[in-house]
């Protein structure tokens, strides 16, 4: 091949070539990198930015399965609560009834003792009154008679000897 | 959509396929049948440099667009059209301008009086003594002029877009974003760190699109494209001593501790010391070799093969050429694309490996 000029070809490469780049750098790579570097950024951002409200999203979906969670515990112990506290007033209930009941029926038997009491001792004055009145109209029948009147006496005393 | 894309397909398949005609027309064929063909000359024309941009040949002139000179004489700076030269390239027509007799012979241009006392072996371009230094804006420095405005379009034009709206790029933007991520994501942060590599990537995205574009320039094979800029060894000199300088200067204490003192044992160090110092050097100048390497012999390849129809001056080779001039073009977008990449690559490699922080062990 021939040389036509090796110093021509060198010192024309050189020149247009550090122009060239200077040119280059300062109008288009610089602007061309810079666009293309802001925008990944922004599309990385972005990116993030989605990431973080699929993550805020997962962490509100969990907040809400952990509320309905205790809700639901709550309504459970609720209910629990209420089925004791309706267990217990039946109880309860069921206990004092029996208490009460127990009170009126140890009352009512004591009325019927008392009752029963008066009863006998109406019934032991009733007797006691008709003996005497028996009694008297039996020793004034008697003691129209004087053997008669000693006869009782003697067995009166005889009574009295066994008592 | 799908009729687009058949109808590119196809406009992509006739260009390639009239690929062989246009080098033809290139070559000056038919006007001179009686001279000899010669694939070599028209080889080394075609991955070489020249003052004038050669179009085509028409009714046996050539059509050129014509590049100025622009040279650094005894008598000082002097600048003309290449017209001046009427497209000679055997040291017959003299050119005088500026008090100065000039005269081009393969492309070089020597002092006319000087270049008559030259032998065969003392012409060349790093004859210094007998031509003066040579600025001139030749085809591959027009090319890549041209290559430089193009991406500096295109990609203001993408910043800007991104100024109007931060949603989703879309168009040109949507088309040049993976490119420009693909090199941040793949490129430079693998190999420098996702610290540090902020700071180099307007360099590398700046070396992969310019790289990339002239390759594929290179392989477009009509004006005002076709120059083999990447193919040319001075041009990866430039791009390389640029990444070895960026390597040096960026390199960190524990980089340069590593070349002087290498964990070795201290016998070792008078071959371990310059085996290192040699590899600051051997880095770039593979990445130098590399890439031009590639890019002349894809250039070399396609040449040689639509060639062949001239060396066998039938037409019924030119199908079987083409068909091969058709697969190697595609092959060699590939390689424009690949050779892009690991250039990229390696210098993004290399200032990696000059800023990286070390575990010390």
């Amino acid at each position: 091949m021939n040389f036509t000029a090796p110093e021509s070809l060198i010192f024309w490469t050189t020149l247009i070539f550090i122009v060239f780049f200077f040119l280059l750098k300062k109008f288009a790579w610089k602007p061309i990198l810079g666009a293309v570097k802001s925008r990944e950024e922004s599309i990385n951002n972005a990116l993030e930015s989605a990431e973080n409200a699929k993550k805020e999203m997962q962490n509100l979906q969990a907040d809400n399965d952990k509320l309905l969670k205790e809700a639901r515990a709550e309504r459970e112990a609720m209910l629990k609560e209420a089925r004791e506290i309706k267990e217990k007033m039946i109880s309860d209930s069921k206990e004092l009834a029996q208490a009460e009941g127990d009170k009126i029926i140890i009352k009512a038997q004591e009325a019927i003792e008392s009752e029963k009491k008066a009863a006998l001792a109406d019934i032991k004055n009733q007797v006691g009154n008709l003996s005497v009145e028996i009694a008297e109209k039996v020793i004034k029948e008697q003691l129209s008679d004087k053997d008669k009147q000693l006869k009782l006496v003697e067995s009166l005393l005889g009574d009295i000897k066994l008592n | 959509m799908v009729i687009a894309q058949k109808s590119m397909k196809l406009i992509a398949v006739l260009i390639f396929a009239f690929f062989p005609l246009i080098v033809l027309a290139d070559n000056g064929g038919g006007h001179d049948d009686e001279k000899e063909f010669n694939a070599s000359e028209l080889i080394n024309g075609h991955i070489g440099d020249s003052h004038e941009f050669h179009i085509a040949d028409w009714d046996g002139h050539p059509i050129s667009f014509y590049l100025p000179v622009i040279l650094w004489t005894d008598n000082g700076l002097t600048v003309f059209s290449s017209e001046k030269f009427h497209h000679d390239n055997s040291g017959e027509h003299v050119v005088e301008v500026n008090g100065e007799k000039l005269v081009r012979e393969n492309e070089i241009i020597y002092y006319a009086d000087k270049y008559s006392k030259l032998s065969e072996d003392e012409k060349g371009a790093f004859n210094f003594d007998a031509r003066p230094l040579d600025f001139s804006i030749t085809k591959l420095v027009f090319s890549m002029l041209l290559s430089v405005l193009l991406l500096f379009i295109l990609f203001t034009a993408v910043a800007r877009s991104y100024k109007k709206s931060d949603k989703a790029p879309k168009g040109l933007a949507g088309f040049l974003e993976p490119l420009v991520l693909f090199v941040r994501d793949d490129i430079a942060i693998p190999n420098i760190g996702e610290k540090k590599h902020a700071k180099f990537m307007p360099y590398l995205l700046t070396i992969f699109f310019f790289i990339w574009v002239n390759n594929i320039f290179g392989l477009i094979p009509f004006f005002p494209f076709s120059s083999n800029l990447t193919g040319n060894i001075f041009f990866t000199f430039v791009l390389s001593f640029i990444t070895f300088a960026i390597t040096c200067f960026s390199g960190n204490k524990d980089y340069w501790k590593h070349i002087l003192t290498p964990p070795v044992p201290k016998a070792l160090y008078p071959i371990m010391v310059p085996i290192e110092i040699i590899g600051i050097f051997t880095k770039p100048f593979a990445l130098m070799i590399r890439l031009f390497a590639n890019i002349t012999a894809g250039h070399i390849i396609i040449l040689s093969l639509i060639s062949l129809i001239f060396i066998f001056k039938s037409i019924f080779i030119a199908p079987v050429s083409g068909a091969f001039v058709l697969f190697m073009s595609v092959l060699e977008m590939l390689v424009a694309a690949l050779q892009a990449y690991v250039f990229t690559l390696l210098s993004a490699l290399f200032i990696g490996q000059a800023v990286a922080e070390h575990d010390h062990h």
